[in-house]
This record gives structure tokens, C-alpha cells and sequence, in this order.
């Protein structure tokens, strides 16, 4: 650009932002709910999480309250439950990432080599539907399942001369039990956006490795498998984007007592410490959610930032 | 040896299909098996839930149902039928889930109509505040804070207010509005004199019904599901959603007493571990019946989504 663009361009763009709002206004009034919205419910709590540095008083209201400056972080550092629940949020999200983000990839190139047309809607259609089970009849399912002396799980462990296992109760099992469920519920429905990348890749390719006589395998390998990675980036880095809000529900409605020591992930802490407790420590908490909201916007963006500068693919 | 070139190739086209459509073969017959496993391993839980709860309590807790009703009875639904807190809890989740519906489209269409807008200049300023409450929020207690201080705390607005509209729909109703309706039909109707909002309300809006049966359907189903809200926010048995009520007899594993004479109490705590299949059965129902129909809906929702804009 030459010198003296800038400057030349600058009253235009606020002339035109100020025409904008004269001829636009229309759409700005019908933006005005929803931004309200946005602001009362969304930004007003970002705004409140400040009293994570303060010492939260109801009486003195969030502004009255005294600062603190960083010692309710401190206090959750230097806690005994800080690593135990740092390890379990990042654990369990590690292991549903690994464990799960493969399968729906390998499942939408299985059925999208799949000619029989019946036999494909069948499997979609069916391996869609635990996608619709809410999290509460999900956790049931899960404990009705793998009860000890009743559930179907056991009696076949039985049956087959293992023995029974107590799920539920089990620390060590607990990650399992939470990633291979989800596996079940989600996988058929992640298959979908890869469906649809799938149907976007040039039909000529596949004529042209057929001409040259590649097998179904060469071309499942060469010609779909680049036509969704750059879906299967972006997918991979809103996953990670959500590392630290690991199914916050499904982790807290499946613990128990005794599976406490690998099931409290940092969230169901939080809930515990604010608003569960007979002497709900608000500021703590909040420190604590925090610390989470902020890791949280962290990872997103290195790991956006990662796939941009080695796959050209990225969010923004 | 021109004439002949064509010849071989042709030839060596030929001998590499024979060769390909055995290997392809076996590779189908890996998929073909793989994908009925797959096929067996989702269905089988489905189908045990629905036998389980059609099957006598002692068969299903001694272990006998295995794939098929034994003893077929009905007298799980009969006794969920008996059971008030879990109509109570039916009553409160359609309100919330049609009311709540309702709000979230009004709200969702007026969001991403501007944000079509090529030619609306603040639409970037916009798309950031939304796209940035995705990526960070204030966490769960400064959530209840706002709550209790608006004063909807254990009334029914707190079930609808908060979750106004969902930043996924609105993304994906923009791409739609952006890929569908033409700045030609926006240019016509201007010529006619027509207000960007009455464009909206009398183009837009009938133009797109196919995203709002997506939209619809996805809020309806995500406040038929959601728990936390009203674990959190409420506190009165009469407005618990039906989840509610479902993590009590489901997880924490209590049947109480409630209207029903102590005879028929201890049937029921007999038969427990049969209610609870058949209340899975029950609470999934209005979205199993209408998940055959609505299934083609998400999945464009979810394409649409996938488009880049």
C-alpha cells in the first residue's frame, strides 16, 4: 500500500460506519434483543467472575465486596484436591479425545463404501439415534447396565466364567465406563460432517484411480482420507476447545462415593465447593471456574494457532 | 504399432479391473462385516432396554432376558401410569421445551438475519461478541449469582431466560440465510419499498421454513434433555422438568412414597429395576417418536453447519 492510502481511506470508513448506522438501523433494532440477551446472560457472568478476586459478601453485593487480589487462587493451588482434579479433567478429556475422535472418521469412510443403499440408511439411521438420549436417562442406562448382581453387563461376565465386576464403584474403571459410553452415544452422529465432506470430493478423482486401477482401499486411502482432514482438523480443534468443560453433566450424574478419586473433574468441584456446600465459599469457586475458563480460552487458541501454521486449516 | 497402442492399454485396463475386483472383495467384505458389528453393538442396548421393560421383574433381574421379552407383561407402564411425579415432570418439560422453543427462534432468526447482511458493515463487530461467548464464559457461580439477583430464581423463567438462543443455531441459520435467499430478491423488495423488516418477516421468514423445522427441533430437543439448569436454579417439585424427576428414580435410585397406598409401594419397590427400563422407554418417547421423521432435518442442520461462510 502506498503512503497516504491509509490516511485517505480512514474518513471514508467512518463516514460509511456512520451511513451504516443511518440506512441500517433496521438491522440493528433487530439485533437489539438478542444482543441483549447476549449481554445479560452471557457477559454480565464474566463480568461477575471478578469476584473471584474479591472476598464475596451477598450483603455488600459483588462491587462491595473486598479485593483480594489472587489468594483464592492460591488456596485452590496449594489445595490437596488441586492436582487430583486438574489430573482427572485433563485425563478424562485426553482419553475421550483419543479414544473417540478416530471412530466417527473411520466409520463415515466404512459407509461411504458401502453400494447397498438399505443397508447404509439402516446403519445411519440406527447408529444416529443414542445421540438423542439425554444425559440423566444416558447416566441410568449406564448404571442399570453395569449393576453388580442385575445388570446385563455382568450377567454375560458371569456367563462366560469372568466373574463379576462392580463398575461402578471402581476408580480405575471409571474413565472407561464414561469414554466407551459416549463412544456408543456419539459416534454414529459424529459420522455425519464427515458424510458430507465425503460427498463434496470430485467424483472424477475416483473415475481417474479407477481407470489406473486402484483398489477400493488405495482410494479410501488417497483420495477420501485428504478430502476430510481438513474437517477432521477443525473438528479436532473445537475438541479441544472443549477440554476443560468435559461433559460436565454425565461426569457428576455417574459418580459415586467410591469412584470419587477419579471422577471429580474440576467442574462438579466447582458446583460442590459453590453451591452444593452447606457454606457455599461463592469466590472460591469462582476462582476455581476460572482457572478452568481460562485454560480453557488458552488451549483453543494455541491449538489453533498449531493447525494454521502446519495444516493451513484453522478456525480463523 | 500406432493402431496397436490403443489395444494394450485397453487390455492392461481390463486385466488390472479383474485383478482390483478381487481385492475388492475381500475389502467389502471387511466393511460389510465391520459395519454390522458396529450395526449389532448400538442396536443390542436399545433393544435389551425395551425387552427388559416388557419383561416379569424376575426374569430381568435374575438374568434371563437376554435379547426377547420374557413372560411379557405390562405392568411396568401400568405402575409408571400410577405414578404422578412423573406426569408432573412430563407437564413442566413440554412447557419448558415449547415455550423455551419458541423464544429461542424469535430470538435466533432476529440474530442471524443481520448477520446475513453482506452490505451490514457492524456484522463483524457483532459475529465476534457472539462467536467470543463460545469460547469463554463467566462459569457456573457467577451464572447462579446473575439468577438469584434478577430474581428468577425457582420460577419457570429461569428454565427459559438463560438459554435464550444458542450460538451453533445462530451460525448455522446465518450460513443458511446467506446461502439461500438472493441479494436479488432483497434488491426487488427494495425497489417496491419495502423495510429490511418487513423483508424479513414476509420473505425471510416464510423463505426458510426448512431452518426453522432445524432450529425447532434441536432447542426443542436440548430443553427436553437438559438437566443443570434446573438442578441449580430450582428448588419446587412443581416446576421440576421430567430429567429431574429421572435422576431420582434412575440414578439416585429413589421411589417415593407420594400418593400411592403402601400396598401398592411395595409392588413397585419390587419391581424397581423394571420401572426404571420401562421410565427410559417413557421419558425417550417424544423424541423416539419423532426422531424417524426429524432425523433428515438435523443432519442438514449439522450440514449446513459444516459449510464454510
Amino acid at each position: 500500500m502506498r503512503p497516504g492510502a491509509e490516511s485517505l481511506a480512514a474518513p471514508r470508513v467512518r463516514r460509511s460506519l456512520l451511513r451504516d448506522a443511518s440506512v441500517n438501523w433496521q438491522l440493528h433494532l433487530l439485533l437489539l434483543l438478542p444482543l441483549l440477551y447476549l449481554l445479560i446472560f452471557k457477559y454480565v457472568p464474566m463480568w461477575g467472575a471478578q469476584i473471584a478476586f474479591r472476598d464475596f459478601f451477598a450483603v455488600q453485593g459483588i462491587v462491595g465486596s473486598p479485593w483480594v487480589g489472587m489468594a483464592n487462587f492460591d488456596r485452590f493451588f496449594e489445595s490437596p484436591q488441586f492436582w487430583t482434579v486438574l489430573r482427572n479433567t485433563l485425563g478424562l478429556s485426553a482419553y475421550q479425545i483419543a479414544a473417540s475422535f478416530p471412530i466417527p472418521v473411520i466409520l463415515a469412510l466404512a459407509l461411504n463404501n458401502v453400494e447397498h443403499r438399505r443397508f447404509k440408511k439402516t446403519v445411519q439411521l440406527t447408529t444416529y439415534a443414542p445421540h438423542f438420549i439425554s444425559t440423566v436417562v444416558m447416566a441410568g442406562m449406564i448404571m442399570r447396565f453395569l449393576a453388580l448382581h442385575t445388570g446385563v453387563v455382568n450377567n454375560a461376565l458371569e456367563a462366560v466364567g469372568l466373574g463379576r465386576i462392580s463398575f461402578m464403584s471402581s476408580p480405575e474403571l471409571f474413565q472407561s465406563v464414561y469414554v466407551i459410553s459416549g463412544i456408543w452415544q456419539n459416534a454414529g452422529w459424529g459420522t455425519i460432517i464427515y458424510l458430507a465432506a465425503l460427498a463434496g470430493v470430485d467424483p472424477q478423482l475416483h473415475e481417474a484411480a479407477i481407470v489406473d486401477g486402484a483398489t477400493k482401499l488405495q482410494r479410501t486411502r488417497h483420495i477420501d482420507v485428504p478430502g476430510i482432514l481438513p474437517v477432521a482438523i477443525i473438528l479436532l480443534i473445537l475438541e479441544t476447545g472443549r477440554i476443560m468443560q468435559v461433559g460436565f453433566e454425565k461426569a457428576f450424574l455417574l459418580q459415586t462415593p467410591l469412584n470419587l478419586t477419579t471422577s471429580e473433574v474440576i467442574q462438579t468441584y466447582v458446583y460442590k465447593i459453590g453451591l452444593a456446600s452447606p457454606v457455599p465459599d461463592y469466590s472460591f469457586a469462582t476462582a476455581i471456574g476460572l482457572f478452568n475458563s481460562v485454560i480453557n480460552l488458552a488451549l483453543i487458541l494455541v491449538v489453533n494457532w498449531l493447525a494454521r501454521r502446519l495444516s493451513d486449516t484453522s478456525l480463523w | 504399432m500406432v493402431a496397436r497402442e490403443p489395444n494394450l492399454d485397453l487390455h492392461r485396463v481390463v486385466r488390472r479391473r479383474i485383478g482390483k475386483s478381487r481385492v475388492d472383495r475381500i475389502f467389502d467384505g471387511f466393511n460389510y462385516t465391520f459395519l454390522a458389528l458396529v450395526l449389532v453393538g448400538v442396536a443390542y442396548p436399545l433393544l435389551y432396554i425395551v425387552s427388559a421393560s416388557l419383561s416379569a421383574p424376575e426374569a430381568t433381574i435374575g438374568g434371563q432376558v437376554w435379547l426377547l421379552p420374557v413372560k411379557p407383561t405390562l405392568r411396568a407402564y401400568e405402575a409408571i401410569f400410577e405414578y404422578r411425579k412423573v406426569w408432573i415432570g412430563y407437564g413442566n418439560s413440554l412447557f419448558y421445551a415449547s415455550v423455551g422453543t419458541a423464544i429461542n427462534i424469535v430470538l435466533t432468526v432476529m440474530a442471524a438475519y443481520p448477520l446475513s447482511r453482506p452490505d451490514f458493515r457492524a456484522r463483524h463487530l457483532y459475529m465476534a461478541l457472539l462467536v467470543f461467548t463460545m469460547l469463554f464464559n463467566g462459569g457456573i457461580i457467577p451464572n447462579y449469582l446473575l439468577v438469584r439477583d434478577l430474581g428468577i430464581l425457582n420460577t419457570r423463567w429461569a428454565m427459559l431466560l438463560p438459554q435464550g438462543l444458542l450460538v451453533w443455531n445462530v451460525i448455522i441459520t446465518r450460513t443458511y440465510y446467506q446461502t439461500t435467499i438472493s441479494s436479488g430478491l432483497l434488491e426487488a423488495a427494495r425497489i417496491d419499498g419495502c423495510s429490511d423488516l418487513r423483508f424479513v418477516w414476509s420473505i425471510v421468514v416464510p423463505l426458510s421454513g426448512a431452518i426453522t423445522a432445524v432450529n425447532a427441533l434441536f432447542y426443542a430437543v436440548f430443553h427436553w434433555n437438559t438437566f443443570f439448569d434446573a438442578f441449580i436454579y430450582l428448588n419446587k417439585e412443581e416446576l421440576y422438568p421430567l430429567q429431574i424427576f429421572l435422576r431420582a428414580i434412575l440414578i439416585i435410585n429413589t421411589i417415593e412414597a407420594d400418593l400411592m397406598d403402601p400396598k401398592e409401594l411395595e409392588a413397585l419397590e419390587g419391581m424397581r429395576d423394571l420401572l426404571q427400563f420401562a421410565l427410559i422407554i417413557v421419558a425417550s418417547l417424544p423424541v423416539l417418536i419423532a426422531y424417524p421423521f426429524v432425523q433428515k432435518y438435523f443432519v442438514r442442520g449439522v450440514m449446513i453447519g459444516s459449510l464454510k461462510g
